[in-house]
Protein backbone atom coordinates (compact mmCIF):
# COMPACT_ATOMS: atom_id res chain seq x y z
CA UNK A 1 0.00 0.00 0.00
CA UNK A 2 1.21 3.24 -1.39
CA UNK A 3 1.31 5.93 1.87
CA UNK A 4 0.81 9.72 0.64
CA UNK A 5 1.25 12.71 2.76
CA UNK A 6 -0.92 15.34 2.76
CA UNK A 7 1.02 17.65 0.59
CA UNK A 8 1.49 14.88 -1.75
CA UNK A 9 -2.22 14.13 -1.92
CA UNK A 10 -2.61 17.45 -1.93
CA UNK A 11 0.00 18.94 -4.93
CA UNK A 12 -1.08 16.19 -6.89
CA UNK A 13 -4.80 17.10 -6.98
CA UNK A 14 -3.62 20.43 -7.71
CA UNK A 15 -1.55 20.32 -10.39
CA UNK A 16 -3.83 17.78 -12.20
CA UNK A 17 -6.64 19.97 -11.65
CA UNK A 18 -5.06 23.47 -13.24
CA UNK A 19 -3.19 21.21 -16.38
CA UNK A 20 -4.31 21.42 -19.71
CA UNK A 21 -4.68 17.51 -20.77
CA UNK A 22 -4.39 17.53 -24.49
CA UNK A 23 -1.60 20.08 -24.38
CA UNK A 24 0.66 18.43 -21.67
CA UNK A 25 -0.06 14.78 -23.66
CA UNK A 26 0.59 16.29 -26.47
CA UNK A 27 3.80 17.84 -25.54
CA UNK A 28 5.23 15.01 -23.51
CA UNK A 29 4.85 12.39 -26.14
CA UNK A 30 6.10 14.44 -28.82
CA UNK A 31 8.91 15.26 -26.46
CA UNK A 32 9.69 11.20 -25.56
CA UNK A 33 9.41 10.74 -29.18
CA UNK A 34 12.34 13.34 -29.86
CA UNK A 35 14.31 12.76 -26.97
CA UNK A 36 14.20 9.16 -27.16
CA UNK A 37 13.87 8.16 -30.70
CA UNK A 38 13.60 4.29 -29.95
CA UNK A 39 10.35 4.96 -28.48
CA UNK A 40 8.97 5.38 -32.21
CA UNK A 41 9.67 1.43 -32.63
CA UNK A 42 5.63 1.47 -30.87
CA UNK A 43 3.95 3.88 -33.39
CA UNK A 44 4.70 2.51 -36.27
CA UNK A 45 1.66 3.56 -37.91
CA UNK A 46 1.42 7.00 -37.32
CA UNK A 47 3.18 8.52 -40.31
CA UNK A 48 5.40 11.00 -40.51
CA UNK A 49 7.80 10.98 -37.08
CA UNK A 50 11.07 11.86 -39.42
CA UNK A 51 12.26 14.89 -37.59
CA UNK A 52 11.07 17.04 -34.21
CA UNK A 53 9.02 19.11 -36.36
CA UNK A 54 7.41 16.44 -38.13
CA UNK A 55 6.63 14.98 -34.64
CA UNK A 56 5.23 17.78 -33.14
CA UNK A 57 2.73 18.31 -35.85
CA UNK A 58 1.97 15.76 -36.32
CA UNK A 59 -1.83 15.16 -35.34
CA UNK A 60 -1.69 11.12 -34.18
CA UNK A 61 0.73 12.06 -31.84
CA UNK A 62 -1.33 14.46 -30.40
CA UNK A 63 -4.03 13.01 -30.03
CA UNK A 64 -2.31 9.80 -28.50
CA UNK A 65 -0.86 11.84 -26.03
CA UNK A 66 -4.16 13.03 -24.81
CA UNK A 67 -5.28 9.17 -24.71
CA UNK A 68 -2.20 8.42 -21.93
CA UNK A 69 -2.90 11.90 -19.69
CA UNK A 70 -6.70 11.01 -19.59
CA UNK A 71 -5.49 7.47 -19.11
CA UNK A 72 -3.49 8.98 -16.06
CA UNK A 73 -6.47 10.99 -14.44
CA UNK A 74 -7.42 7.34 -13.51
CA UNK A 75 -5.35 7.25 -11.09
CA UNK A 76 -5.38 10.95 -10.05
CA UNK A 77 -8.58 9.87 -9.24
CA UNK A 78 -7.91 6.52 -7.08
CA UNK A 79 -4.89 7.73 -5.49
CA UNK A 80 -5.19 4.89 -2.44
CA UNK A 81 -5.98 1.98 -5.84
CA UNK A 82 -3.59 2.79 -8.16
CA UNK A 83 -2.68 -0.98 -8.59
CA UNK A 84 -6.36 -2.29 -8.68
CA UNK A 85 -7.07 0.48 -10.98
CA UNK A 86 -4.70 -0.08 -13.59
CA UNK A 87 -4.36 -4.02 -13.57
CA UNK A 88 -6.54 -4.32 -17.00
CA UNK A 89 -4.29 -1.46 -19.05
CA UNK A 90 -0.92 -3.16 -16.79
CA UNK A 91 -2.39 -6.84 -19.22
CA UNK A 92 -3.28 -4.41 -22.07
CA UNK A 93 0.15 -2.99 -21.97
CA UNK A 94 2.04 -6.50 -21.68
CA UNK A 95 -0.05 -8.34 -23.67
CA UNK A 96 -1.34 -6.94 -26.76
CA UNK A 97 0.53 -3.37 -26.88
CA UNK A 98 4.38 -5.29 -25.76
CA UNK A 99 5.75 -2.10 -24.55
CA UNK A 100 9.04 -2.50 -22.60
CA UNK A 101 7.97 -1.23 -19.29
CA UNK A 102 11.57 0.91 -19.21
CA UNK A 103 9.13 3.33 -21.48
CA UNK A 104 7.07 4.34 -18.92
CA UNK A 105 9.76 5.99 -16.97
CA UNK A 106 11.18 7.57 -19.85
CA UNK A 107 7.70 9.22 -20.65
CA UNK A 108 7.51 10.23 -16.83
CA UNK A 109 10.75 12.03 -17.31
CA UNK A 110 9.34 14.07 -20.18
CA UNK A 111 5.72 14.44 -18.77
CA UNK A 112 8.17 15.65 -15.41
CA UNK A 113 9.86 18.18 -18.20
CA UNK A 114 6.66 19.62 -19.39
CA UNK A 115 5.12 19.98 -16.18
CA UNK A 116 8.11 22.11 -15.25
CA UNK A 117 8.33 24.15 -17.83
CA UNK A 118 4.72 25.21 -16.90
CA UNK A 119 4.72 25.70 -13.38
CA UNK A 120 8.34 27.47 -13.36
CA UNK A 121 9.63 28.34 -9.87
CA UNK A 122 5.93 26.36 -8.66
CA UNK A 123 7.83 23.61 -9.40
CA UNK A 124 9.81 23.31 -6.31
CA UNK A 125 11.91 20.30 -5.28
CA UNK A 126 8.90 19.22 -3.12
CA UNK A 127 6.66 19.47 -5.52
CA UNK A 128 8.69 17.30 -7.93
CA UNK A 129 9.19 14.70 -5.34
CA UNK A 130 5.49 14.41 -5.01
CA UNK A 131 5.07 14.47 -8.73
CA UNK A 132 7.94 11.87 -9.68
CA UNK A 133 6.90 9.34 -6.61
CA UNK A 134 3.30 9.65 -8.59
CA UNK A 135 4.55 8.56 -11.70
CA UNK A 136 6.74 5.94 -10.05
CA UNK A 137 3.62 4.52 -8.53
CA UNK A 138 1.90 4.37 -11.69
CA UNK A 139 4.72 3.04 -13.34
CA UNK A 140 5.00 -0.01 -11.32
CA UNK A 141 0.99 -0.43 -11.33
CA UNK A 142 1.48 -0.74 -15.19
CA UNK A 143 4.13 -2.91 -14.76
CA UNK A 144 3.01 -5.67 -12.53
CA UNK A 145 0.95 -7.68 -14.51
CA UNK A 146 3.92 -8.53 -16.67
CA UNK A 147 5.24 -12.34 -16.47
CA UNK B 1 25.21 7.66 -28.38
CA UNK B 2 27.84 10.08 -30.31
CA UNK B 3 27.32 13.82 -30.31
CA UNK B 4 26.20 15.15 -33.93
CA UNK B 5 27.63 18.83 -35.10
CA UNK B 6 23.82 19.74 -34.16
CA UNK B 7 23.74 18.59 -30.90
CA UNK B 8 27.00 20.35 -30.06
CA UNK B 9 25.89 23.33 -31.26
CA UNK B 10 22.68 23.34 -29.69
CA UNK B 11 24.81 22.99 -26.61
CA UNK B 12 26.69 25.90 -26.92
CA UNK B 13 23.93 28.14 -27.94
CA UNK B 14 21.94 26.60 -24.82
CA UNK B 15 25.00 27.35 -22.20
CA UNK B 16 25.60 30.57 -23.95
CA UNK B 17 21.94 31.84 -23.11
CA UNK B 18 22.60 30.18 -19.36
CA UNK B 19 25.50 32.74 -19.37
CA UNK B 20 25.98 33.77 -15.87
CA UNK B 21 23.00 32.03 -14.23
CA UNK B 22 25.23 28.51 -14.96
CA UNK B 23 26.31 29.12 -10.59
CA UNK B 24 22.42 29.36 -10.37
CA UNK B 25 21.18 26.33 -11.97
CA UNK B 26 24.17 24.33 -10.62
CA UNK B 27 22.68 24.92 -7.34
CA UNK B 28 18.87 24.55 -7.87
CA UNK B 29 19.82 21.41 -9.85
CA UNK B 30 22.03 20.07 -6.37
CA UNK B 31 19.25 21.48 -4.24
CA UNK B 32 16.45 19.46 -5.86
CA UNK B 33 18.80 15.71 -6.26
CA UNK B 34 19.00 15.95 -2.66
CA UNK B 35 15.12 16.62 -1.92
CA UNK B 36 13.52 14.10 -5.30
CA UNK B 37 16.40 11.54 -4.22
CA UNK B 38 17.09 11.33 -0.68
CA UNK B 39 19.64 8.47 -1.37
CA UNK B 40 22.18 10.75 -2.99
CA UNK B 41 22.34 12.76 0.69
CA UNK B 42 25.03 9.56 1.73
CA UNK B 43 27.46 11.30 -0.03
CA UNK B 44 27.56 14.71 1.85
CA UNK B 45 27.09 13.22 5.64
CA UNK B 46 30.56 15.72 6.19
CA UNK B 47 28.30 18.99 5.81
CA UNK B 48 26.25 20.48 8.44
CA UNK B 49 23.31 21.74 6.52
CA UNK B 50 21.93 20.01 3.30
CA UNK B 51 18.64 21.97 2.73
CA UNK B 52 18.26 23.27 -0.11
CA UNK B 53 18.98 26.80 0.92
CA UNK B 54 22.56 26.43 2.26
CA UNK B 55 25.89 27.50 1.68
CA UNK B 56 27.39 24.11 1.24
CA UNK B 57 24.93 23.30 -1.44
CA UNK B 58 25.51 26.62 -3.06
CA UNK B 59 28.94 26.15 -3.31
CA UNK B 60 28.98 22.69 -4.19
CA UNK B 61 26.42 23.40 -6.90
CA UNK B 62 28.87 26.14 -8.40
CA UNK B 63 32.17 23.46 -8.22
CA UNK B 64 29.75 21.65 -10.65
CA UNK B 65 28.38 23.27 -12.70
CA UNK B 66 31.78 25.39 -12.71
CA UNK B 67 33.01 21.78 -14.08
CA UNK B 68 29.86 20.77 -16.94
CA UNK B 69 30.54 23.96 -18.31
CA UNK B 70 33.94 23.68 -18.83
CA UNK B 71 32.91 20.47 -20.72
CA UNK B 72 31.11 22.25 -22.76
CA UNK B 73 34.43 23.30 -24.61
CA UNK B 74 36.02 20.21 -24.66
CA UNK B 75 33.22 18.14 -26.47
CA UNK B 76 35.32 16.93 -29.20
CA UNK B 77 37.37 15.01 -26.24
CA UNK B 78 35.45 14.50 -22.94
CA UNK B 79 37.65 11.22 -22.08
CA UNK B 80 40.94 13.80 -22.34
CA UNK B 81 39.35 16.92 -21.06
CA UNK B 82 38.06 15.53 -18.09
CA UNK B 83 41.19 12.87 -17.14
CA UNK B 84 41.52 14.94 -14.04
CA UNK B 85 38.25 14.77 -12.91
CA UNK B 86 38.30 11.06 -13.93
CA UNK B 87 40.92 10.24 -11.55
CA UNK B 88 39.36 12.48 -8.88
CA UNK B 89 35.50 10.83 -8.64
CA UNK B 90 37.07 6.95 -9.60
CA UNK B 91 39.80 7.07 -6.70
CA UNK B 92 38.92 9.59 -4.37
CA UNK B 93 35.35 10.01 -4.20
CA UNK B 94 33.62 6.97 -5.26
CA UNK B 95 30.60 8.01 -6.29
CA UNK B 96 28.21 5.46 -7.64
CA UNK B 97 27.82 6.23 -11.66
CA UNK B 98 23.99 5.60 -11.00
CA UNK B 99 23.98 9.07 -9.76
CA UNK B 100 25.21 10.92 -12.65
CA UNK B 101 22.25 10.30 -13.96
CA UNK B 102 20.02 11.33 -11.41
CA UNK B 103 22.13 14.60 -11.12
CA UNK B 104 21.82 14.69 -14.98
CA UNK B 105 17.81 14.72 -14.95
CA UNK B 106 17.90 17.64 -12.20
CA UNK B 107 19.61 19.75 -13.82
CA UNK B 108 17.35 19.02 -17.06
CA UNK B 109 14.56 19.63 -14.81
CA UNK B 110 16.08 22.85 -13.86
CA UNK B 111 16.88 23.87 -17.05
CA UNK B 112 13.10 23.15 -18.09
CA UNK B 113 11.96 25.31 -15.16
CA UNK B 114 14.38 28.38 -15.70
CA UNK B 115 14.22 28.33 -19.75
CA UNK B 116 11.31 26.98 -20.61
CA UNK B 117 11.37 28.47 -24.24
CA UNK B 118 14.77 27.54 -24.79
CA UNK B 119 14.47 23.78 -23.77
CA UNK B 120 13.05 22.91 -26.82
CA UNK B 121 12.62 18.99 -27.30
CA UNK B 122 15.80 19.56 -29.94
CA UNK B 123 17.65 20.89 -26.72
CA UNK B 124 16.49 18.23 -24.69
CA UNK B 125 18.28 15.92 -26.36
CA UNK B 126 21.41 17.47 -27.11
CA UNK B 127 21.75 18.77 -23.68
CA UNK B 128 20.68 14.69 -22.28
CA UNK B 129 23.52 13.16 -24.81
CA UNK B 130 26.19 15.78 -23.94
CA UNK B 131 25.45 15.23 -19.94
CA UNK B 132 25.66 11.23 -20.89
CA UNK B 133 28.68 11.43 -22.32
CA UNK B 134 30.17 13.90 -19.78
CA UNK B 135 29.22 10.96 -16.92
CA UNK B 136 30.69 8.17 -19.19
CA UNK B 137 33.93 10.48 -19.37
CA UNK B 138 33.43 11.10 -15.32
CA UNK B 139 33.49 7.15 -15.04
CA UNK B 140 35.93 6.23 -17.56
CA UNK B 141 38.51 5.59 -14.68
CA UNK B 142 36.54 3.43 -12.94
CA UNK B 143 37.62 -0.10 -13.75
Amino acid sequence: MVEWTDFERATIQDIFSKMDYESVGHNALARCLVVYPWTQRYFGNFGNLYNAAAIMGNPKVAAHGAVVLHGLDRAVKNMDNIKATYAELSVLHSEKLHVDPDNFRLLADCLTIVVASRLGTGFTADVQAAFQKFLAVVGAALRKQYH
Amino acid sequence: MSLTAKDKAAVKAIWGKIGGKADAIGHEALARMLVVYPQTKTYFSHWSDLSPGSEEVKKHGKTVMGAITGAVDKMDDLVGGLSALSDLHAFKLRVDPGNFKILSHNILVTLAVNFPGDFTPEVHVAVDKFLAAVSSAIADKYR
